[in-house]
């Protein structure tokens, strides 16, 4: 039997990409994520990654060369955060249409102004229509399991896109944690081969990249847009097989006592853990309250989602990011429209939290319970700021 | 299958990743765009080559060792008229395309 | 093995010049009398199809690549604009690391990265930089250039000739059109030490052809920077695009040179140059240009070339080889 070894959580992510056999790292540094490519670029050096890594001069030749790369046929990384992220903006639109499935650590940072090297998920969010696969990871374990899912879904010729892994900057992916690590034979036998869809072959050549004229360029969005739809199922049977082989279990949308809740809190990423806490203390004060947890950010899981949250009488959405001139955040403007023709809805109030690194206490989940419970029934005008200074 | 242009495809009957097959242009005839066409005269052509080397659009094919000629194809032929300018014999004369 | 030494199938005459199919189709839509394409298609040629081409936005991705066809019989990518040598980077690596792990072809696969002018010398230098000094082995990358942002409506770039009239560098009663001088970008290419840097001209179409297979038997990264007449951005009539390559270096105005690790070689001497009016003369885009104008650039051109002409003096190939480029 394994035992879990002391890792800190960006290594582990690097570990899981060895396990991976990935066959090239393009990558720029930028905090919090040096940790990750330090240690790829050190295991590649020391010969345990049979990989090339390519040194790039920013981010948006990071992306650019993963996609080549990708499209050569190779097992393609990178990770990023933050400003890196939004320098790789144009070429992200860019990898889906052409189904190169890369798999991205995103060490999640605010977005300047005013430069903060700190986590929320502004830069996650900034991306959200690009149409990239999105999972959150919340603690260590699930980073480095949910690193080789990744590849697992990125890889499935039905799906054949890339994938964005979301682990909070500093306070997960800067944490020693316990973690088990699998064997390459455990990962070999989860994650078959890379066979591309489609590949710069000189045997067979294509032309990739093409010019759609109006003619063509719906029907293409349209098509990149039901293969992202298409892959929920691929995710979840990638889940039920890691389930099977590692016996940890990983589900498009995570419950926590939410069954018989009458208000829900619904979060994404390593503050979960803390809501957890946070639900526990308020269930032993006989408050009936729970939790939902995306796990599965892109595609939503619309269906998941709903059955989870549609019994409550409140949803508290938590958002780390402020859409700048919209009334509520990103997460929340979609669960809202999501629920606006269930048969059954909560009341629906937003709490944005933990903006640039700003600490997330359980008694901020205390004190959201509180504010969601006061204002059911009731409409909010706009999201509430916890713990802002005004 | 090579399409036109103009053929309209369902977003399901798209190829993956919206890929092309290579050389699919041939498919799209720029000949029409011509106001101008080569006229060779065989009798001064010393089969140098010079019209296949720089046309832009690789439309002369070779017509052998026997014939000692290169044939524009003019489905594809713009008319830009530099196999004209640069044959060093002035044989290729463009004259005006009748419709 | 020194950059001048490595062997390459040189193509000797014209008789030897490739007869089989092009690697670049018929029916891609560049303008008529496209000097770009035209030295597209005979860099492709040279190389056949055992490759992978990697295109910048741009002109010749544009009328080349319309959804559902392409003109390229070689594998090829487009991604964007500014990206061409980052996305040829991941293509070299990915081809290198398959075939160290046996899962690709077992030889060099030339990776050519493909782009304009404001693709290389202005939104494309930072990526451009990056991928020369990263030394990938199988690295050529091409700069067509056209001397202005043509694809999208001749807007001027840093590769713009002093005095040419584009459209965001109008002739006018303020202004004599391009104000700045072109970025000497085979200076800063070959100031990255690799070993091949050239420039060329389809008008010189061998010349042209043999250095891009020089580049690709050369391991390390070459740059070559390819004059491309553009008849619909110039104002030239179609017919001359040849003609104005060969007036471009005849002039002095691009000369044709090569840098192997460091040494030069002009392959085209010019001592008596042809007059530079002659090639002001058939292109609309210098018609404003006064006398003085003229005087001015022709002694910068003339100076730049003696420039060269000592470069090549100072640090010059050995004697057979220089001869026989």
């Amino acid at each position: 039997m394994a035992k879990p070894i002391g890792l800190e959580v960006s290594l582990a992510v690097s570990e899981a990409v060895r396990l991976c056999d990935c066959d090239v790292v393009a990558a720029y540094p930028i905090t919090p994520q040096t940790h990750i490519v330090e240690h790829l670029s050190e295991l590649v050096a020391n010969g345990h990654l049979n990989a090339a890594y390519i040194p790039v001069e920013s981010e948006q030749s990071a992306m650019s060369s993963c996609i080549g790369s990708s499209a050569a046929g190779a097992r393609t990384f990178t990770a990023t955060s933050s400003q890196g992220l939004a320098l790789m903006n144009e070429m992200l639109y860019i990898a889906p249409v052409l189904r190169t499935p890369i798999v991205m650590a995103i060490a999640n940072r605010a977005l300047s102004a005013p430069i903060n090297i700190w986590n929320d998920h502004s830069d996650i969010m900034s991306v959200r229509d690009a149409g990239w696969v999105g999972l959150f990871a919340e603690n260590g374990q699930e980073a480095l399991d949910l690193t080789i899912v990744s590849f697992r879904v990125a890889e499935d010729r039905q799906v054949s896109l890339p994938v964005t892994l979301n682990i909070d900057g500093f306070t997960l992916s800067h944490f020693i944690e316990p973690i088990l690590l699998p064997t390459l034979e455990e990962v070999a036998a989860y994650l078959p081969p890379f066979k591309p869809l489609v590949k710069l072959d000189i045997a067979k050549p294509i032309s990739m990249g093409l010019l759609g004229t109006p003619e063509s360029y719906a029907e293409s969005r349209k098509a990149t847009d039901d293969v992202l739809l298409g892959s929920l199922s691929v995710i979840k049977k990638a889940f039920a097989e890691f389930h099977k082989a590692f016996g940890r279990e990983y589900k498009a949308v995570e419950t926590y006592k939410s069954d018989d809740a009458e208000t829900v809190l619904l979060t994404m990423g390593s503050i979960s853990e803390t809501a957890m806490t946070a639900v526990d203390e308020m269930r032993e004060k006989g408050e009936k309250v729970g939790l939902v947890r995306l796990r599965v950010w892109r595609p939503f899981p619309s269906e998941d989602f709903l059955q989870a949250v549609s019994k409550a009488k409140n949803l508290a959405v938590i958002d780390r990011h402020i859409s700048l001139g919209v009334p509520f955040g990103p997460v929340c403007l979609e669960a809202k429209s999501l629920l606006y023709d269930a048969p059954a809805r909560p009341s629906v109030t937003n709490f944005i939290l933990g903006l640039g690194g700003r600490d997330v206490t359980r008694e901020d989940f205390k004190e959201i319970t509180q504010k969601a419970k006061a204002l059911s029934g009731k409409s909010q005008s706009r999201f509430d700021l916890i713990g802002v200074w005004e | 299958m090579i399409k036109g242009i103009d053929a309209l495809m369902k977003a399901s009957d798209l190829p993956d990743a919206f890929t092309a097959e290579p050389g699919s242009t041939l498919a799209f005839k720029t000949g029409d765009w011509r106001s101008l066409r080569p006229k060779l005269d065989r009798e001064k052509c010393i089969y140098c080559a010079f019209c296949y080397i720089y046309c832009p659009d690789g439309v002369y094919q070779d017509m052998g060792k026997d014939e000692k000629y290169f044939k524009p194809d003019l489905d594809y032929c713009k008319g830009c008229g530099i196999c004209a300018h640069e044959c060093p014999k002035k044989c290729i004369e463009m004259v005006l395309e009748e419709v | 093995m020194k950059a001048y030494e490595t062997p390459y199938a040189k193509i000797p005459n014209n008789k030897a010049f490739p007869r089989g199919l092009d690697s670049l189709a018929s029916g891609h839509r560049a303008c008529q009398g496209c000097g770009e394409v035209l030295a597209l298609r005979l860099l492709l040629k040279a190389l056949g199809t055992d490759f992978i081409a990697v295109s910048a936005t741009g002109c010749m991705e544009v009328c080349t690549a319309p959804f559902p066809q392409s003109a390229w019989r070689m594998p090829w990518i487009h991604v964007a604009f500014e990206n061409a040598a980052a996305v040829a980077s991941g293509v070299e690596s990915a081809t290198q690391i398959l075939r160290k792990k046996g899962r690709g072809p077992d030889k060099r696969i030339p990776v050519v990265a493909i782009a304009g002018d404001g693709g290389t010398a202005d939104i494309g230098i930072q990526a451009l930089s990056g991928a020369l000094e990263r030394f990938h082995e199988n690295f050529i990358y091409v700069c067509l250039d056209n001397e202005a942002y043509m694809n999208t409506g001749i807007q001027r770039s840093s590769e713009t000739p002093f005095g040419a009239n584009t459209t965001t560098s109008p002739s006018g009663s303020h202004s004599k059109g391009q104000t700045t001088w072109k970025k000497d970008m085979p200076a800063i290419a070959a100031a990255h030490g690799i070993p091949y840097v050239a420039t060329a001209n389809p008008a010189y179409h061998l010349d042209l052809m043999n250095k891009i297979r020089r580049a690709a038997a050369i391991e390390g990264p070459a740059y070559l920077h390819v004059y491309a007449p553009c008849p619909t951005g110039w104002r030239m009539k179609p017919e001359l695009a040849v003609e104005s390559g060969r007036l471009a270096t005849m002039t002095r105005i691009f000369p044709l040179y090569e840098v192997l690790d460091g040494l030069y070689v002009i392959n085209k001497k010019v001592d008596s140059p042809k007059p530079i009016e002659d090639y002001f003369k058939i292109q609309g885009r210098f018609k404003h240009l006064k006398p003085e104008d003229i005087a001015y650039i022709k002694k910068r051109v003339d100076s730049e070339y003696e420039d060269l002409v000592r470069l090549a003096e100072t640090f010059p190939v050995p004697a057979p080889i220089a001869a026989e480029g």
